[in-house]
């Protein structure tokens, strides 16, 4: 993976040094809050319900033993012994004080992290498939574009104060893992010609005004991408709204001007962008590409493998349910749930994290993802290691079976946490997906992804859920509605709203009987709720929710 | 006839710790709601709030929010204010277990 060099580490512990001196003089005084807010946001630094929170980028999801290590002494040292994944990708932890943020800082650029544009009308953080360098249907390792992207646009003197955030998502693959189609900007590697380069998106994005991403442009050739990336921003940069925070992002850019015209306003300034490349950006890219070579995978009978699998009914739902497909024969990528029942969703402690990054250094070269999920990825492990990690996994909380099932659900922190929140999210997670293992129904069910957000601002990525479920206040209640047919992947649609929410009390049992009518009306156990839900349409759902059309069911708030 | 004016305390989140704090007849911040002082008269919210307000080098995010007057002190009409006063629901973190 990617090292930083001196120039990068010279730059971290400078803005590091910059960013201690501004915290002593907000305690001294000498800073107001208007004055420190925008500088702590370019840090990652937000301050949240009960304390300040500090969000750490975990560019493209990718991390080694040391990093994982680290977190967990962060988490030990300055914060409550865990940490929460996020849906992009990041780690944030809940409770530091505001005078040790600039140590935790510095103890993390000691392994070569930060937390710079985590926050801020900047480009964000950016994400890409978990897989990455994995996965056996990749064209070609989106993390070094993804690195690219990041050097590109970290401290990028004319993308420091844009309109409002800029969300980029990178996929290597035809099988869509990092949610493309909602970011502001998605680049798919495909290929044409044998040559390799990029579709972009633009204009994808969730929260209040939810849009899928639209083709800007079919293929860029690698030579041309910062150029039009640069080109996209700039002209959105210019264009897009200032007056209204709400139409801001490049979504209602793109949705007032139409594609078209924006294509047309991006090529001209590409022409412009594109001059002022040299060729310096291709040979770093080089150097970035190399940096990502592939471990050297050596092909290893699956003998223990075979043998646990058949012997242990605990280790074969688990790999049935939590292994996917390497490109490399004899080899697994690993997902290790951050949903055991009744847990927070994304939520991993000091010694988890070091059991992870244990496993990782002992068996898989070193390397660990996290998803937009909310889980841990182990992508290189020979199969036949796969019984003892398990074995090592269990007693750690870290074996449920569980990946892709009803209780594996994204959720964002909620007003448990978030000072944004409208309504709580984790309890709502804890309590379905500790109701369906009562029920010992979720493999039954299949895949089924629950995604809850606790605002309108889509953090728990609700829109593209299965089965979505926002969090509102309504009159001084939490109440919480429900979509269907959400979907986050290459046929990416937004999910559509059942009807009235529902209280906290009733949304369980809500959720339970949506799953019977899918249970109920599924052609086969082979079809999905989603294939289901397309099939059927919204009606047999909607009765199970509010009772017969014509009737007015009382459990409907 | 005038609407009646719903009771209100001045809140806000220390500078250092990001905890939440609210004010006291005293003029102190303190960790507890049941301390903090009712107010009950729109007039002198407001001027409490100002007055709050300036103390930039102790606390952030200075607003009034809405409070019943109970037997015990003020009491919390919006769950937000309740998760405020006690921490979040998935850990035993924050002020039901440090206070």
């Amino acid at each position: 993976m990617y090292r930083y060099t001196d120039f990068d580490a010279a730059f971290v512990a400078e803005r590091n040094r910059q960013f201690r001196a501004q915290v002593e003089r907000r305690i001294d005084g000498s800073l107001t809050e208007d004055e420190f807010k925008p500088l702590r946001l370019m840090n990652g630094l937000y301050l949240q319900l009960h304390a300040y929170m500090l969000r750490v980028a975990i560019p493209y999801g990718t991390l080694n033993s040391a990093q994982m290590r680290q977190l967990a002494y962060l988490a030990e040292r300055w914060d409550k012994g865990y940490g929460h994944f996020t849906t992009r990708q990041n780690i944030q932890f809940n409770w530091p004080a505001l005078r040790d943020v600039p140590d935790m800082l510095d103890a993390l650029a000691e392994v070569g992290m930060h937390a710079i544009q985590t926050s801020g009308n900047t480009i964000r953080n950016v994400t890409a498939d978990h897989f990455a360098g994995a996965a056996a249907d990749e064209i070609a390792d989106p993390r070094p574009v993804a690195e690219l992207l990041r050097q590109s646009s970290t401290d990028h003197p004319e993308f420091q104060f844009l309109p409002r955030k800029f969300k980029i998502a990178v996929t290597g693959a035809p099988n869509d893992r990092a949610v493309t189609a909602a970011h502001d900007l998605a680049l798919r590697i495909v290929t044409r010609d044998g040559e390799i380069g990029y579709q972009v998106l633009v204009g994808g994005g969730l929260g209040r005004t939810p849009m899928i991403g639209k083709v800007i442009a079919a293929f860029v050739p690698q030579a041309d991408l910062l150029p039009y990336v640069e080109a996209v921003v700039s002209v959105w940069n210019l264009l897009g709204r200032r007056d209204n925070k709400y139409k801001s992002r490049i979504k209602i850019t793109v949705h007032e001007h139409g594609i078209d015209e924006i294509r047309r306003l991006v090529e001209a300034r590409f022409a412009e962008t594109r001059a002022a490349f040299d060729g310096t950006d291709l040979a770093l890219f080089d150097e970035i590409r190399a940096a990502f070579a592939p471990p050297a995978l050596t092909e290893a009978p699956t003998e223990a493998f075979d043998r646990a699998y058949a012997a242990d009914p605990v280790f074969r739902s688990w790999a049935d349910t939590n292994l996917s497909a390497h490109r490399a024969p004899g080899h697994a990528i690993v997902q290790v749930s951050l949903k055991a029942h009744g847990a927070t969703p994304g939520d991993a402690t000091a010694a988890q994290m070091r059991v992870l990054a244990d496993i990782a250094e002992r068996f898989g070269h070193d390397e660990l993802r996290i998803s937009h999920e909310q889980n841990v990825i182990l992508p290189h492990i020979r199969k036949a290691d796969l019984p003892e990690i398990h074995a090592i996994l269990k007693p750690n909380g870290l074996a449920t079976a569980n990946i892709g099932l009803i209780s594996d659900i994204i959720a964002c922190p909620g007003m448990d946490y978030c000072a944004l929140a409208t309504a709580r999210s984790i309890p709502i997670a804890q309590q379905i997906a500790t109701r369906f293992d009562e029920l010992k129904l979720e493999h039954e069910i299949g895949e089924l992804k629950i995604k809850i957000s606790g605002c309108i601002n889509a953090c728990g990525h609700h829109h593209v859920g299965h089965i979505g479920i926002l969090g509102l206040d309504r009159a001084g209640v939490e109440n919480y509605q429900i979509t269907l047919g959400g979907d986050h992947t290459e046929t990416a649609s937004l999910g559509d709203r059942t009807g009235p929410g529902f209280s906290a009390e009733e949304i369980i049992p809500a959720i339970e009987r949506l799953v019977e009518a899918y249970l109920a009306h599924r052609s086969s156990p082979e079809e999905s709720f989603l294939e289901s839900y397309r099939r059927l349409g919204m009606a047999p759902f909607k009765e199970a929710l509010y009772g017969a059309a014509d009737g007015k069911n009382a459990r409907a708030a | 006839m005038p609407r009646r004016f719903t009771p209100k305390v001045v809140t806000a989140n220390a500078l250092l710790e990001g905890d939440v704090v609210y004010l006291t007849a005293r003029d102190a911040w303190s960790r507890k709601l049941s301390e903090a002082e009712i107010l009950t008269d729109e007039a002198h919210a407001q001027l409490r709030l100002v007055e709050a307000s300036r103390r930039q080098d102790e606390v952030v995010g200075v607003y009034l929010a809405d409070m019943d007057a109970g037997p015990d002190g003020p009491e919390p009409v919006h769950f937000r204010e309740e998760f405020r006063r006690t921490g979040p629901s998935n850990y035993a973190h924050g002020k039901q277990a440090d206070l």
